[in-house]
Order: C-alpha cells, then structure tokens, then sequence
C-alpha cells in the first residue's frame, strides 16, 4: 500500500509539471501546444548534454534547459504564432502551427541527437525503506523538486504583475488590452514560461526515464488527457488531473493486469467528459 | 526573313546538340544504372520506435559502403554499386503501403530491408508478394513468414527461439526455478510473450506472472515493476520491450530489491543500458549479433567502423542487423546475375545456400533456417548469441543456433 500511495505521488508530481506548463499556455494564448511533449524532450537533451556529458552540476543543467526550452518558446511565439493568429480567421491555424512545430522539433532532434535512447547518472543513489515502500532517493528528489516548482509557479501567477497580468488575459483579452496591459509581451512570457516548464520537467524527468527523440507523442498525450480530466486553462484543474492520472495508473498498475489499466483510464475519461466535457473546474470563464 | 532563318538555322543547330547531350548523358545514365543493385530499406525511422528502422538503414549502408570501396558487389563476373534506396514509413501501415509502392513501383527496387513490426509488414506483404519483391523484415508473427508467403524472410531471432534456450541454459547453468514477465502494451509483444510464457512453461519453470505490461512512451516504471517483484521471480523476462524502455526497467527493478536475473528476448545496445541503468545492469542478459570483441571477425571490425562513421556512433542492435543486406548480396552471388531482377532464383537457391559467416571468427557458415517454424526456410540463419553485460560491457555468455 506504502509504495502505491508514493508511486502515485511521484507520478502525480511530475505530471503536474507537464501539464502546468501546457494549461499556461493554453490559459494566455488559447493555443493547444501540440509541441509540449517535444519541448519536454528538448529539456531533457540539454540536462543530458550539460549533466551526463559535460559533467555539470545537475541544477545547472536545470536552469538551462528551462531557459533554452523557455527562449525556444518564446520564439515560436513570437514568430510563429503571433503572426498566425493575427492573421488567421479559425482557430484551426494555431492548432495546426503547433502540429507543425512539434514535427519541427522531434526532427531536429532526432538529426541533431540521434534516434538511441539517452540517460544520465543518478543524482542520488540510495533507496530508503519507508514501511513496505522502496523509495530511491532521485525520485524522492524529483518529487521534492517537482512540488516546490508547483508552489513557486502558484505564487506567481497568484502574487506577481506579470502573474496577474497572464491571469487576466486569459479571463479576457480584449479587456486586458483596453486596461493599457502589454498583451503581446505577457502572451511571449506567457508561452516562454509554458515551454521552460516542459523544459525543467524533461530535465527533472531524464534523471529517472532517460530521454529519446521520440518520447514528445507520448508526453503530449498525457498532458492532454490530463487537462481534459482537470479542465483546460485552469492551473488548479490540471494539478487535479495529474493527481488523478498519476494515482489512477500506481493503483491500476497495481491492481490490474497491465494492459487494462490504460483501458480502464480512457474508458473512464470518456465517460467523465459524457458528463462534464469541460473537466472538473472547467474554464473560469466558461 | 535571312536574320529569320538565320536564327531559326542556329536553334535548329542549338536544338540539335542538347538532343545529342540528352542522348549521351542518356545513354551513360543507362549505362550506370546497369551495373547499379538498388536495395530497399523500408522501416520506422521517426518517433518513439526509430531505433529500429534506422538501425536497419545505417546497417545497410555500412555493408554498401564496404562492397562499393571495393568498386562493388561482384556478381556473375560484373562489379554493381549498391545503392541504399530509404523510406521512413513511420511504423504507420498507410505511409508503409505508400513507401513500398514508391520504392517498388518508380524505384524498382526487387530487394527490400524491412519493415519492422506486424501491422507495416502485413500492409506490404501483398504488393511484395504481386511484384515479387523479396523483404527481409524484423518482425515475430510466424504465419507472416510460412506459407503462402515465400517472399518474406524473418531478419532477427524472435523471443520464443531465444526462449527455449535461455531458459534451459539458465535452467541447467544457474538452477533457475521461476519466471516472470513484463511486456510493452502491442499486439506484437504480447504476441512474443504468449510465445515465450509457453517456452518457460516447457522448460519446466514455474510462471509466476505475465499479465504486467506497460504503456509505449511511460517515463515512470515503479507502478508495474513493483508488483512484478513483489512476486520474487528468479528471471524477469522483458519481453518485446524497445531499447529505449530497457534501462529504465532494470534500474527500477534493482531500486526494489530485486536480486534475481533480468533478461530481455531482443538486441540492445550497452551503451544505452549502462547510461540508463549503470551498475544495476551488470548481469543482465541479453540477444545480440556478432559485435563482442571476443567472436567478432576483422570483417565486422570493418563493418562497425563504417557503422560509425555513417550514424555517428555504434548501436549493438545493428549487430544483427549487419546480416540482412550481406545475405541478400551473397544469395544474389549464389543465385546468378539474373537474380537481380528475378526474386524466383533466389527463392530456389534459398534452401541449398550456404556462404561462410564473415562477421564471425573460425569458420561458421551462413545459411537460411526456419523450417520448424515456418513450414519454410524463411530465417536468416543468424548466430544465436546470448550476451550478458559484466563491467558495463557486453560479454558473450554462450552461441545457440535456430535449427
């Protein structure tokens, strides 16, 4: 019981980092980053570049795959999707953009890095005994990591200008923009931020997965499904969709053979959006 | 009028030339492509999955690479350039269909590498067989290679030939008592389980879980790994996992506890397993080809490093891979120059063919294999090399053969 209740943890930590970031972007832009799980790959090629090749320190590799991922962002912003949306008239366009920028990315990748599969080593190396449960000291670290990256990003998005100002562009955007608010400059922080937050959860996660050119499909599956089940553009909405999705696949692994957990998963999903399509807090504004 | 013809009379002059220059570069394209074999290499080279296909494809061009610094492969007295013709069908059944037809139909290729899982092969099996196109693929299912389908040949050695002697070498070796299973979550994984389950069941080991499979694409296994160890298996099988899964189980599996033997029924590559896994992944056992030092042929000392300067870095998995292209070449060899065009003679000189292995040291010999499988020689007849990894390198543990 012990190990599933801290498999469910981790899993529900990590996973809100994933989709944290794609619910900020989606909640300021109204853009579905379809490149999330590209970008989170991306992260977790430069903490194995700067960690596991160069030998840094491994919060340097941190820092710098958030702000790499987070410049890759706010450029696709800026010349990318600013355009499109200006100059599109369906919302089709930016969604199709984020395909494309997401078929972008795992190409380079996979050219630039290679199609093997990439690791580094542990951070920690130990494995505690908590009751029954086997806890390694790097997922513990993950989870530490992953929870105090949640809280800080609540704080400003709560408490900060910038914070307020993305909060209120995505309650309303023309509003924000009559209010003399920067909406071109809060949607850029507002995308770089996202995109950083793929970045430093693809870094925190290659300490435990390991990192390969194809991993992005995957990742933006579970980001997906995540604010489906929370709500999309609702930051507490997909911190409730990780911690369901996390803890439903610990017990599930747990409980059922492997290949029904996943079924029972999406089943259920399809059920819950039957009866409440918008997720569980659904848009403020909705 | 006279500046009319004038310029009529040098267009005609001009027109006259290019057509001559159109003729003999013609000519000379028709000349080259004469002595030039297109090999066809068809496979998931994007994605979650582009191991494997572009493995296959960097393997091909490392032997073409060889043959051609050597002013080509000889055949029927005649030197061909080998010329490596790739399509990425992105383990999509759709894009392989439209891949095979562009490599059959407009490229003419009679020799195709690929593809590498059920739902691709299946998809181009039908346009191979109507153009009779040979296909060396890297699939498990048995019935994609027996008849009435002569024209697929099996490129790897599938978990339930590996099965059987694994298990009865560990068996017999490390008194290995009871078994365990963790699979990927695909039709053609469970498929090599259920395959495997019933070679454990015949070694007379004691099964003591199968049903645990896990999703492509999963960044945390400790859900699916736990309840496997919670079992205390002797040897946890990782059956048609994709390398890229592989570390990632082991190390979890040594963060519980787990004590016991971890063996995975398909090739990978050391490297990945010991970044991904380190320390934890020191007597795990596992297929490979013929690229441990101690077995391996100056031949595939050559091999490798053409491997390398091609894709960069080597990949153990191409160990295997190396065969399919050389067998193709050494059956056209056997076969006649007529081979080239018609897959018939290949197909009869199938079951008699016999060639020395080059990538392996002493005198083994190549051969197709399969007939207990597939009604059919349909298998390269690959060295069954079981490797485990000893002080993060792979080590050979023995050599088995598929009869």
């Amino acid at each position: 019981m012990e190990q599933i209740v801290f498999n469910g943890l981790v899993l529900s930590a990590t996973y809100a980092v994933i989709a944290l970031g794609i619910t900020l972007i989606f909640s300021v832009m109204n853009i579905l980053n379809f490149a999330h799980g590209q970008m989170f790959m991306v992260g977790g090629f430069i903490c194995y570049y700067i960690y596991g090749q160069f030998h840094l320190p491994f919060a340097l590799a941190l820092v710098a795959a958030t702000v790499g991922v987070g410049i890759i962002g706010v450029i696709f912003e800026v010349f990318f999707f600013r355009r499109v949306r200006k100059t599109a008239t369906r919302e089709e366009n930016s969604m199709l953009l984020a395909v494309g920028t997401a078929l972008l990315l795992e190409n380079i990748a996979l050219f630039a890095f290679g199609e093997k599969q990439r690791g580094v080593p542990d951070v920690l190396d130990g494995v505690l005994r908590i009751g029954d449960a086997f806890v390694p000291e790097d997922r513990l670290l993950v989870l530490g990591l992953s929870a105090a990256l949640i809280a800080a990003l609540l704080l400003f998005v709560q408490y900060t200008r910038t914070g307020r100002a993305m909060r209120a562009l995505a309650q309303d955007r023309e509003a924000t923009l009559l209010m003399g608010v920067d909406v071109e400059r809060i949607s850029a922080i507002g995308f770089g931020i996202g995109a950083g937050l793929a970045g430093l959860a693809g870094a925190l996660l290659v300490t435990l997965s390991g990192v390969n050119a194809g991993i992005g499909i995957a990742i933006t599956t579970k980001a997906f499904i995540m604010i489906m089940i929370g709500g999309a553009g609702v930051v507490a909405g997909s911190l409730l969709g990780a911690v369901v999705l996390g803890f439903a696949e610990a017990i599930g692994y747990a409980v059922l053979p492997g290949s029904v957990t996943y079924l029972v998963i999406f089943l259920g999903l399809v059920v819950f959006l039957i009866v409440r399509p918008q997720g569980i807090m659904g848009k403020p504004w909705g | 009028m006279g500046l009319a013809l004038a310029k009529l009379r040098r267009n005609g002059v001009m027109a006259a030339g290019l057509l001559a220059s159109l003729a003999i570069l013609c000519g000379t394209g028709m000349a080259y492509a004469d002595n030039v074999l297109k090999i066809g290499v068809l496979g998931v080279m994007s994605g979650p999955d582009a191991a494997w296909g572009l493995v296959s494809k960097y393997s091909a061009e490392a032997t073409a690479a060889m043959y051609n610094e050597q002013g080509g492969v000889d055949i029927g007295g005649q030197k061909y350039k080998i010329e490596i013709d790739a399509v990425d069908d992105q383990e999509d059944p759709k894009l392989a269909v439209t891949g095979a037809q562009r490599l059959i139909l407009q490229d003419g290729v009679k020799y195709l590498i690929g593809p590498n899982v059920d739902s691709t092969i299946v998809s181009v099996q039908p346009i191979a067989e109507k153009y009779n196109v040979m296909m060396f693929s890297y699939s498990f299912t048995r019935s994609l290679f027996s008849p009435p389908h002569h024209n697929t040949v099996l490129g790897i050695i599938p978990g339930y030939q590996t099965g059987p002697v694994v298990f009865k070498y560990l068996h017999d070796k490390q008194d290995l008592k009871s078994v365990s299973f963790i699979v990927l979550n695909s039709a053609e994984a469970l498929k090599q389980r259920d395959e495997s389950v019933a070679a454990a069941t015949k070694a007379g080991l004691q099964v003591i879980s199968s049903q645990d499979t896990y999703e492509a694409g999963s960044t945390d296994f400790f859900p699916v790994v736990s309840k496997v160890v919670g079992g205390n298996p002797g040897l946890i099988v990782l059956s048609g996992v994709s390398p890229a899964d592989t570390p990632k189980l082991i190390k979890t599996a040594r963060q519980l506890g787990y004590k016991g033997l971890l063996e995975a029924e398909t090739a990978q590559d050391i490297n990945i397993i010991t970044q991904g896994a380190g320390d934890a992944a020191e007597g795990f056992i596992s297929l490979g080809g013929a690229s441990t030092p101690e077995i391996q042929s100056d031949y595939m000392t050559s091999f490798i490093d053409h491997y390398k300067k091609i894709a960069g870095e080597w990949n153990d998995e191409a160990g295997t891979k190396a065969y399919a292209l050389e067998m193709i070449l050494k059956t056209i060899q056997k076969a006649g120059p007529a081979a080239i065009t018609d897959t018939e003679l290949f197909k009869k000189t199938i079951p008699d063919f016999s060639a020395p292995n080059p990538f392996l040291k002493g005198n083994e010999t190549l051969h197709y294999v399969g007939e207990d499988y597939f009604q059919q020689k349909r298998q390269i007849g690959l060295p069954m090399v079981i490797n485990t990894i000893a002080d993060g390198a792979f080590k050979t543990l023995f050599i088995g053969t598929v009869q």
